[in-house]
């Protein structure tokens, strides 16, 4: 028997980023990145970044990524319990400092912890793009297909299935 | 378009009530539910779409009152939100049932995705469209911090600028845990920020 069990080292791991986790999931995947590939060697360099393309790719808040980590951990339980511990203590912790400020607008504090919050969030996403940008974007096609990605969705407003999808088509096709 | 919870407006032709009775805890977790499976990449939309205009739950201000406590507050936003919301309209049930049709349909979708990856994913047809769609996905994070970054370059905001920087280099680059990263990062931030409101009320 092994003296840590996964499931129990999934709820704390997640259940302890999800309360660093500023700015959302996207701000998140850094860390994931580090915990499931460089830590505990739960996934290859290549499943993280495929779990991040499904979970880009299927409905749902992207946050899900988690489920799919907590999967290749421990099967279905894995998946559960990651999912919950990433999503359930925020939301309770939410719910009470609602309830605690019920008119948010009178105080300024929340406004000023938002907008001290903004330029770290944006920093944990540009990571989380170098970071997926190092493992996924070997090729010369593939830089081109992210940067041409990155400008079309930055001056249109394509609906970003399509690229992924189209993304998905070029890689099937063999191009990138 | 739902049948649920439209007495009353067709009395008047003018403007319908702004917001409606509170639903009960199905109408919320089913609404919830649609809301997510209808959310490719980023679910605030058809979130805000599904509660301001088409069931009238909060009126626009509402929504946005409610979705900045959650963007500050530190977790996956939208699932936040669901929880504020629904308790909300209908105390800690309604809170649960919102979070339970977020994320339990997606959930059970993204497992079985896990289970044929686990299976297929060595494929190489599977895995060079996963690659493929990889690519694409980081070229749409990079738009979304190009246009999250827009206002701060605009007003040359040279401290929130440095900051943002200095996040993703420890990040990013140096590959620093992310809770001692925010540990020293917020603190600094707010500090500089309230510092710099104080200085332009003076």
């Amino acid at each position: 028997m092994n003296a840590e069990n996964p499931i129990w080292v999934l709820i704390s791991t997640f259940g302890l980023m999800s309360l660093f986790a500023v700015g959302g999931a996207a701000a998140a995947v850094p860390e994931m990145h580090r915990i499931a590939v460089e830590v505990h060697h739960w996934m290859t360099e290549k499943q993280f970044t495929d779990a991040y393309a499904i979970a880009q790719l299927s409905p749902g808040p992207n946050v899900l990524i988690v489920t799919l980590i907590g999967y290749a951990v421990a099967g279905i339980p894995g998946a559960l319990a990651a999912t919950l511990a990433m999503c359930l203590p925020t939301a309770l912790l939410a719910y009470y400092v609602s309830r605690l400020l019920n008119r948010p607008s009178q105080s300024r504090w929340p406004g000023l912890i938002q907008a001290a919050l903004v330029p770290l969030s944006i920093g944990l996403m540009a990571a989380s793009a170098l970071i997926l940008a190092q493992s996924t974007d070997r090729t010369i096609v593939a830089v081109l297909l992210t940067a041409m990605v990155a400008v079309i969705a930055s001056v249109s407003r394509i609906n970003p299935l399509w690229l992924l999808l189209a993304g998905g088509l070029l890689g099937f096709a063999g191009i990138v | 378009m739902s049948s649920d919870s439209v007495p009353a407006v067709q009395e008047s032709d003018q403007e319908p009530d702004p917001v409606t009775a509170p639903p009960d805890l199905a109408a919320l977790f089913l609404a919830f539910a649609r809301i997510s499976l209808a959310g490719f990449g980023g679910v605030l939309v058809f979130a805000r779409r599904a509660i301001v205009e088409q069931h009238r739950w909060m009126t626009a201000d509402e929504f946005n009152e409610t979705f900045a406590l959650c963007h500050f507050l530190p977790g996956p936003n939208i699932v936040n939100l669901s929880m504020v919301f629904g308790a909300r309209l209908r105390g800690i049930a309604g809170g649960v049932a919102a979070f339970a049709g977020l994320l339990l349909p997606p959930t059970l979708i993204m497992t079985v995705l896990a289970i044929i990856y686990a299976q297929f994913g060595e494929l190489e047809l599977l895995s060079r469209s996963l690659a493929g769609i990889s690519c694409a996905a980081v070229g749409l994070l990079i738009a979304v911090v190009f246009r999250m970054m827009t206002p701060l370059l605009k007003r040359v905001d040279a401290v929130a600028l440095t900051l943002m920087l200095g996040v993703f280099a420890a990040i990013g680059v140096f590959r620093l845990p992310l809770q001692t990263v925010l540990l020293v990062a917020i603190p600094v931030s707010i500090g500089a920020t309230y510092f710099l409101r104080r200085k332009v009320a003076a």
